[in-house]
């Protein structure tokens, strides 16, 4: 097991991940274009549909979360003592 | 009378045993209990039984039909995993609380009629807060009794809701109900507090994450899913549900990622997860009812998973703040596996339990053509991939080293066996999901794995997981805590109490003042010299009529001598006075 771990703290390793990862996001869109679609709405047949939604869903659940935090919601830990 | 025992008389009448038994005769009796359950769960038949009599009222313990039979199987498999996490606690109040409160889960499933279910109802209640109280810090006190204070008002809510729905209908039984008239409006509202729907819903999120290590495992399992099947029975297709479902899971979404404890990160995380089953409910179509029961059974499983990995890392380090963790996969290897295996299921991806699930209940809003309900579903894929996917691991075993190094051999080997066999079933139920979809309320004939299914889900959770890599530094965790609906009993009952207070503790410093001082001593002054007080008082009288400077005078030198040398009496005469008053009681007494 440690010798797993150690593996990957390799910093080429790390680097090798972030490159798997990557190449996954490309291989994921072409995949798209091999397979069958029977989508529930036209507009979701789209390429990349998938992709660039689940992309900006959380770009703007990230925000909307952060401004309500920042503005309303985030208190010191102490709030209720 | 019949070949099985309800299942939670076996839990109830087994946890009152558990105080008197120790050691490994305890760890057995603690496993033999589910084992019990399930094998009892296997010879029940379908239809009413255990019905008792009451008044003109039929009370039925046993009404086993494949919805009551669907959450009876998960409730007997999670008390299971939950013995095996716990077999290493000594504390009995917190393992008798807990199989009571599996216990009294398994009646609500199993009751046929209102009262049964009203009564195992509380007892779940009760159960439940003493895994709250079992912590024993003062903040977990404190929530506890937030915590049954919101429950017993929820219980009041459901029962009214049963008295007018008897007193309309006459009857006690237990079916679909549906959104009708003022009871029905009762009842919805009961089940919707234990089921999580905001603004009732602070209790989750602030009493779960005060709990022991062992009872949130517990706790995250059986209040809200027996409201899910409350639901699914008496409001199923009750469309406003589908909305409430939708904000609960926009609403987890956006306060799991605010959060800083990693325990109340996974509390928001199931209500965002019961959302969807709301929303399945809501939709009430066979799939989206299929759906919701099966997303039931496998967000038990991984939340479970997910609850036992967080206990871990606060049972080794003492620490559940995001802030204060990280870099824990240097020596928590396993739990860091079995916490990947519950974050991916979480995240519906493909093999695992949510994908097999979840995704019946999208698909059921895609096939009524229900736009925005599958957009919205959609984009919470996303944040759920987002919060308890990637967020609870990153922070917890990744991101800054923390420079705690807890060693997994402190670690009871029972608590990582539980999390292995919860990550068995995960994938057991992604890969082979035939297994779970034929316990399912109605015939299943939906396919999970599409070469469409697998790619747009993966393409969904590969990009958001890039954008949260992108976004890191907006995610970065703060000491805060959150506000929630909690406010208005945390705080909004301060300020209410205060402008209560302030009117009658002003009323009753006043009367404390005129009776408590202002009366006693004037008859005390009074008493000194009783006839020269009325004398006092007469001349006060005269004067403030006619007047006159000399009186007055007269008036403030009467005052300042009081009261004055009296006259002393001497004992025999004092004695005669009371003879006398003691001869005229006498005869009082004798002729009234």
């Amino acid at each position: 097991m440690n010798k797993i771990v150690e593996y990957f703290e390799r910093p080429e390793v790390g680097k090798a991940v972030r490159y798997i990862f990557y190449a996954s996001l490309v291989l994921l869109l072409i995949a798209e274009l091999f397979i069958e679609k029977h989508p529930y709405f036209h507009w979701a047949a789209f390429p990349t549909f998938f992709a660039v939604y689940g992309f900006f869903a959380c770009a703007v659940i990230i925000a909307v979360s952060k401004l309500l935090g920042k503005f309303w919601l985030q208190k010191g830990e102490d709030y209720y003592d | 009378m019949t070949s099985f025992l309800p299942p939670a008389f076996i839990f109830i009448a087994g946890a009152a045993l558990i105080p008197f038994l120790n050691g490994r005769l305890r760890q057995a009796y603690m496993i033999l209990l589910p084992c019990l359950a399930f094998l009892n769960l296997l010879n029940m038949p379908e239809g009413n039984s255990w019905v008792l009599n009451f008044w003109e009222y039929q009370l039925t313990f046993a009404r086993v039909d494949k919805l009551s039979m669907v959450f009876a199987y998960i409730f007997v498999i999670m008390s299971f995993a939950g013995a095996i996490f716990a077999l290493h606690e000594k504390d009995k109040m917190q393992l008798t609380a807990a199989f009571l409160y599996a216990g009294s889960s398994l009646g609500v499933v199993f009751a046929g009629d209102l009262l049964t279910l009203f009564i195992f109802w509380e007892i779940m209640a009760f159960a439940s807060v003493c895994l709250v109280f079992a912590r024993d810090t003062q903040a977990a006190i404190k929530a506890a009794f937030r915590y049954i204070m919101v429950h017993l008002f929820g219980g009041l809510l459901l029962l009214i809701g049963i008295l007018m729905h008897v007193a309309e209908t006459g009857s006690l039984e237990f079916n679909l109900i549906g959104l009708d008239g003022l009871a029905s409006v009762f009842i919805l509202l009961g089940f919707a507090l234990n089921a999580a729907i905001p603004p009732l819903s602070a209790w989750l999120t602030d009493a779960y994450p005060e709990s022991t290590v062992i009872g949130t495992v517990f706790l995250s399992a059986f209040t809200t899913k027996t409201a899910v099947y409350t639901l699914a029975r008496g409001f199923a297709g009750t469309e406003i549900l589908m909305w409430a479902g939708i904000t609960m899971i926009i609403y987890g979404i956006v306060f799991a990622i605010l959060e800083n404890d990693m325990r109340r990160v996974l509390s928001y995380s199931i209500i965002n997860q019961v959302g969807f089953m709301i929303v399945g409910i809501g939709i009430g179509t066979t799939l989206a009812i299929n759906g919701a029961a099966s997303h039931a059974f496998a967000h038990i499983l991984y939340k479970a998973l997910l609850m036992m990995s967080a206990g871990a890392v606060l049972y080794l380090t003492g620490r559940s703040r995001c802030t204060e963790l990280g870099g824990l996969y240097k020596t928590m290897h396993w739990t860091l596996i079995f916490c990947l295996v519950g974050a991916a299921s979480i995240s519906s991806f493909p093999l695992t339990g949510g994908f097999t699930t979840k995704s019946m209940i999208a698909s059921a809003a895609g096939h009524e053509h229900i736009t925005i309900i599958w957009l919205l579903l959609t984009l919470a894929s996303a944040g759920v991939f987002l919060h308890a996917g990637i967020k609870f691991p990153y922070f917890v075993f990744f991101a800054k080293d923390s420079g705690l190094r807890p060693s997994e051999k402190d670690l009871p080997v029972n608590m990582l066996v539980a999390m292995g066999f919860l990550s068995f079933m995960c994938i057991l139920i992604g890969v082979y999901p035939q297994v779970l979809y034929q316990l399912l309320p109605y015939p299943v004939d939906y396919v999970p794995y599409t070469g469409d299914h697998v790619v747009s889900q993966l393409q969904l959770l590969m990009f958001s997981a890039l954008a949260f890599f992108m976004l890191l530094k907006y995610l970065k965790r703060t000491e805060t805590l959150t506000l929630d609906t909690d406010w208005f009993y945390r705080r909004g009952a301060k300020i209410v109490v205060a402008a209560l207070a302030i009117p009658v503790s002003w009323t009753h410093n006043k009367l404390g003042y005129i009776f408590l001082e202002k009366i006693p001593n004037f008859v005390i002054w009074f008493g000194k010299n009783p006839l020269g007080a009325i004398k006092i008082g007469a001349d006060t009288l005269v004067v403030s009529m006619v007047g006159g400077k000399e009186a007055k005078k007269r008036l403030e030198q009467e005052k300042a001598a009081y009261p004055g040398v009296l006259k002393q009496w001497s004992i025999s005469s004092a004695v005669a006075i009371a003879m006398v008053l003691f001869a005229a009681y006498m005869m009082l007494f004798f002729f009234r």
